[in-house]
């Protein structure tokens, strides 16, 4: 019997107290339980964080490369959102 | 499981010994009931102000003086609404739902940055905005970048980013009109004048009158006080009316040499309660607006949902699958 493959969960740590869950990697497990400490298992094993997330990886739902040029467009010609679009005289150039 | 058995004295020493070690404290760390009610009041009425705030400011995109001043201000007031998502974001994960918040602010039990009670009655106001109000709430925001509570530190550095363009955008404004005609000039001093008090009442009653500040600063949510922040806003804004030839509308204010820093007049501490009580020249009309945007927008929520309900019942496609993030 062909042994179907366990679900795969994205494992995000934070690494310090005040700072955000970053994404470290990915495992295989049964449940969100047994993924939690195999995370542990092989995220965590040199004090790396202080707190652990795992999530289904089909729960995440991720832009496409393909739509990246529209999606994502960074709208580089709007530079009028950006301050130092704002030319300002040094007196008051500290702002 | 050891933090819910041991006694709430341990928890209260482990909180306590976090915030004595500048650790942030995080959504899932037991902390003091009044801390959480302290933070969540600060997020909630922060996130409110980023959202009524654009009020003022939405009255003048119709009127801005050029396409360019109005592309302007739309990308500005675009931030202004994100920065109220990071914020109710943030509050959330104290287990509070946006809905209560909202509703809380339709009620009146909520409250938001006094400021937006005033009127944007010309074009010069637009540039006050930027330049005082949000100068005012920079100086605030770098500070509260240290807050304890992680999430609203985390959403302050996210906004600080943003903030910049927003303050510069409004200097800039103001400074054209400064060096401009002389009715083009009396329209900045006249909106300077409207603004410079209220500007400076964002910051609170002073420290010892203030009800919740003892506290926050013991807790470190809040990180300097009052009175700090609000000398630091004057000595930073004074030379830059200068620059532009504007005059701040106090005859007590006066460099002091031994301080280093600028003496100013007493606030108008009257008029900041009857603000505050919902006596401004704005109040009601401000939350007037907001309930009837969130009415006058119920249809397009209630189809989108709709529509997801129905594609679930007939298991179309497109009730967003996940993708595996793309692996």
């Amino acid at each position: 019997m062909k042994q179907q493959s366990r679900p795969l969960f994205e494992v995000f740590v934070r690494s310090k107290r005040g700072l955000d869950h970053r994404h470290v990697g990915s495992l295989h497990a049964e449940d969100p339980e047994q993924a939690l400490e195999y995370a542990r298992d092989v995220y965590l094993r040199r004090s790396e964080g202080v707190s652990l997330w795992v999530v289904r990886s089909t729960d995440i739902t991720a832009s496409l490369e393909s739509d990246v040029d529209s999606f994502l467009d960074p709208m580089d010609d709007k530079d009028y959102r950006h301050a130092t679009h704002y030319k300002l005289p040094d007196e008051v150039d500290n702002m | 499981m050891t933090e819910t058995s041991s006694p709430t004295d341990a928890r209260l020493a482990t909180f306590e010994e976090k915030v004595a070690n500048d650790q942030r404290i995080e959504p899932g760390d037991w902390m003091p009931d009044a801390f959480r009610k302290n933070v969540l009041r600060q997020m909630s009425q922060h996130a409110h102000s980023e959202v009524i705030g654009m009020q003022p400011e939405g009255n003048w995109i119709t009127r801005a003086p050029s396409l360019y001043r109005k592309v302007v201000l739309l990308a500005k007031i675009q931030d202004e609404g994100g920065h109220g998502l990071y914020l109710y974001s943030a509050a959330e994960t104290l287990g509070t739902s946006r809905e209560e918040m909202v509703q809380a602010l339709h009620e009146g039990k909520a409250k938001y940055a006094s400021i937006f009670n005033y009127p944007s009655l010309t074009w010069a106001d637009i540039g006050m905005i930027g330049w005082l109000v949000d100068g005012a709430a920079i100086v605030n925001q770098v500070s509260l970048q240290r807050t304890s509570y992680g999430p609203y530190s985390r959403a302050m550095v996210r906004i600080c980013k943003e903030e910049s363009f927003h303050q510069r955008q409004g200097y800039e404004a103001t400074m054209k009109l400064a060096q401009g005609s002389a009715e083009q000039k009396a329209m900045a001093q006249d909106a300077l004048d409207r603004w410079w008090w209220p500007s400076l009442m964002m910051f609170g009653p002073h420290d010892a009158e203030s009800a919740h500040s003892g506290q926050s600063m013991k807790w470190k949510l809040k990180r300097e006080s009052n009175d700090v922040l609000r000398q630091r806003f004057v000595d930073q804004t004074v030379p830059q009316a200068e620059f532009i030839g504007l005059k701040i509308p106090d005859p007590d204010l006066k460099w002091n040499e031994e301080r280093g820093s600028y003496d100013f007049g007493e606030i108008d501490w009257d008029e900041f309660k009857r603000v505050i009580a919902g006596n401004g020249p704005c109040n009601r009309q401000r939350l007037q607006h907001h309930i009837n945007a969130r009415q006058e927008g119920q249809w397009v929520r209630d189809a989108l949902r709709a529509y997801q309900r129905k594609r679930r019942t007939r298991d179309l496609p497109g009730d967003l699958p996940g993708n595996g993030g793309q692996r």
